[in-house]
């Protein structure tokens, strides 16, 4: 899986909010295809460094290397076109409108000739490509014309994270993509990651869950503090070692400038 | 015997037997509370079923109609337009104003029209603007405009109706076709057609339902949406000054006190018609039957000699019933 170059490399960044360094010096790449875990105690950082990563936040120092050349994202349209989607914790799906027009909101699909440049849609073509996309990530749902309020979280998530996917992302974001989830639907989640994976997509995992993060990730970033504790090859770890990175007691850093006990 | 109450009894009724039926009905409960309330004033009144009330009735009730149709979109979006009324009175006094100026021919008549169209356009996109560039909320913001429309036909107008209008457009306004559908008629049809079409297939439709029901959603997938809103009030205001017109056709003469209180019956029928005031639900369709209901109770209980002032007693009601069966449905799903 390594060997080739990193699809991206966050290089030094930094971001304070006011008095708070939220990040401090956070370093760490991820390779194309690759499933990264991002962990850490609560306010250790790992929602800023997303919101950077998505454009959502403007780093206040450090690089952003997207298949070896520096961006500037000011926006999260500006990732978008290079291909970082991102999942949000709440979704980001209208519940009032159908399966397929929430995969396609945005880029839909129009009909051909005047009816198109008057703004038709071709139903029938997102429809089939909805179906299309479902069934190649595994993603069960009876009928694409449901509603998606009528959906369960589970479903949800797979549905943005399908979309996602289905518009060419080269990297997904996942904030926390099974907390508000049961078992079941949970596994449904890690099942369509490690699908991804075997795509090329690469992916960023948010979790607290750490036995998830175990199961589905390559490798992972520990956060601490504002900057990173240390880089675990996920099979070569235990749950025990991730949790002495979270809670400070190792480290593969001697903390340099006098970080405040 | 003249008893208004009929058609809440019929609703009352039909919410006890359980919401089952309401399931089976779905969406088209709203269109048989329409069919009970035209039974019921026609077996009160014979008269009622007579070619002429349906010429008068459907012709009064394009006025809302038209009006509704916008407020359609606007509620769609989560978003409302207080202004709708007193736009149609002021659009109806400046195109007015332009025929008035320019005589009778045909020359006076388009840019009269083009005139009044234009007032309710600009007050759409200033609507619009206030919404979605100012970030004022909705109500507020229409609230406003209302005020600024109705203070600027009074002072336009000084009060006074204008009768001086083209011959074409007057006899537009009194035309019909087998003394049965009126031309406003056909012209709001064409509008509902039009409008129903482009909410129900088009892009333009899908962006206007994602931003009511999650306005975040759509401005993650890259739609503008503060230019979709501005577009949606442009719609609404463009409605209105239509409405102002074809009213104006209608009486032969446009009067400053026109679409007063109009926009509380435009929203009651996007309400009726099955609309969310959180965004993201509605159709022209169910507008189009709420529109309906609210004329057919005017002039049916004129017709069986009901005091007219029940008609809005009766409207509150249905609104209140109409929502509350809208909110049964949803829970149960
Ligand atoms: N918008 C903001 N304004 C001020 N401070 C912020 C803001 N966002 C984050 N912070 C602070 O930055 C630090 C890192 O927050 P962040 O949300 O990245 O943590 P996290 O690792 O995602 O935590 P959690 O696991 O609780 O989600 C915290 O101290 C937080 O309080
Ligand atoms: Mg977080």
């Amino acid at each position: 899986m390594r060997g080739d170059q990193p699809l991206l490399q966050v290089s030094h960044v930094r971001k304070h909010y006011g008095a708070i360094q939220a990040l401090r010096d956070i370093n760490f790449d991820v390779y194309p295809g690759e499933v990264v875990g991002l962990v850490g105690d609560n306010g250790a950082g790992k929602s800023t460094t997303i919101r950077i990563l998505s454009g959502v936040e403007v780093p206040d120092g450090g690089d952003v290397i997207f298949e070896g050349s520096k961006v500037s994202l000011k926006g999260p349209l500006d990732a978008q076109m290079l291909g970082v989607e991102t999942v949000y914790q709440d979704l980001a799906l209208a519940l009032h409108l159908d399966v397929a027009s929430n995969l396609f909101l945005g880029r839909e699909e129009l009909q051909r000739g005047w009816r198109g440049r008057f703004g038709f849609l071709n139903r029938k073509e997102m429809m089939r490509q909805a179906e299309e996309i479902l069934v190649q990530m595994n993603v069960q749902i009876k009928d694409i014309r449901q509603k998606v309020g009528e959906l369960s979280g589970g479903q949800r998530q797979s549905i943005a994270i399908a979309r996602a996917t289905s518009r060419g992302a080269k990297l997904i974001l996942l904030d926390e993509p099974t907390a508000a989830l049961g078992v079941q639907e949970s596994a449904k989640v890690l099942e369509l990651i490690k699908k991804l994976r075997s795509q090329g997509v690469a992916v960023i995992l948010i979790s607290h869950t750490m036995p998830h993060v175990l199961e589905v990730t390559d490798r992972i970033v520990v956060l601490r503090r504002g900057q990173v504790g240390g880089i675990l090859t996920t099979k070569d770890t235990t749950l025990e070692e991730v949790v002495q990175y979270i809670t400070g007691a190792k480290s593969q850093h001697s903390e340099k400038e006098g970080v405040l006990a | 015997m003249s008893n208004p109450m009929p058609t809440a009894t019929t609703l009352n009724s039909t919410k006890h037997q359980r919401i089952n039926i309401m399931e089976k009905l779905g969406d088209y409960w709203t269109l048989c509370v329409l069919v009970v309330i035209i039974l019921v004033f026609g077996i009160l009144a014979p008269s009622f079923f007579s070619a002429f009330n349906f010429l008068s009735t459907t012709t009064s009730a394009t006025e809302i109609l038209l009006l509704a149709i916008g407020e359609t979109f606007v509620i769609i979006t989560s978003g409302i337009d207080l202004s709708v009324g007193a736009v149609l009175g002021l659009s109806g006094i400046t195109a007015g104003m332009a025929m008035q100026a320019l005589g009778n021919d045909a020359l006076s008549l388009i840019v009269g029209i083009l005139v009044g169209l234009l007032t309710g356009l600009i007050f759409g996109l200033v609507n619009g603007f206030v919404v979605a560039k100012m970030n004022i909320t909705p109500f507020i913001a229409t609230l406003g405009t209302m005020g600024i429309a109705s203070g600027i036909t009074f002072l336009l107008s000084n009060g006074a109706d204008i009768t001086a209008l083209p011959t074409p457009l007057t006899s537009f306004g009194s035309g019909n076709i087998a003394s049965f559908i009126s031309y406003p008629v056909i012209v709001t049809a064409l509008l509902c057609v039009i409008s129903g079409i482009a909410l129900a297939k088009s892009r333009f439709g899908v962006h206007t339902y994602a931003i009511g029901s999650n306005q975040e959603a759509a401005r993650r997938t890259g739609i503008n949406v503060p230019r979709h809103i501005i577009k949606i009030y442009g719609i609404s205001g463009l409605m209105a000054g239509a409405s102002g017109i074809i009213v104006a056709a209608r009486f032969a003469s446009a009067s400053p006190i026109s679409g007063q209180n109009d926009e509380l019956n435009a929203i009651a029928a996007v309400v009726i018609g099955g609309a969310s005031l959180f965004g993201g639900r509605g159709n022209i369709l169910g507008t189009v039957v709420g529109s309906i209901i609210i004329a057919v109770l005017a002039s049916g209980l004129v017709i069986v000699n009901v005091q007219a002032y029940w008609q809005t007693v009766a409207v509150g009601m249905i609104i209140i019933a109409a929502v509350f069966v809208e909110q049964l449905r949803h829970r149960n799903k």
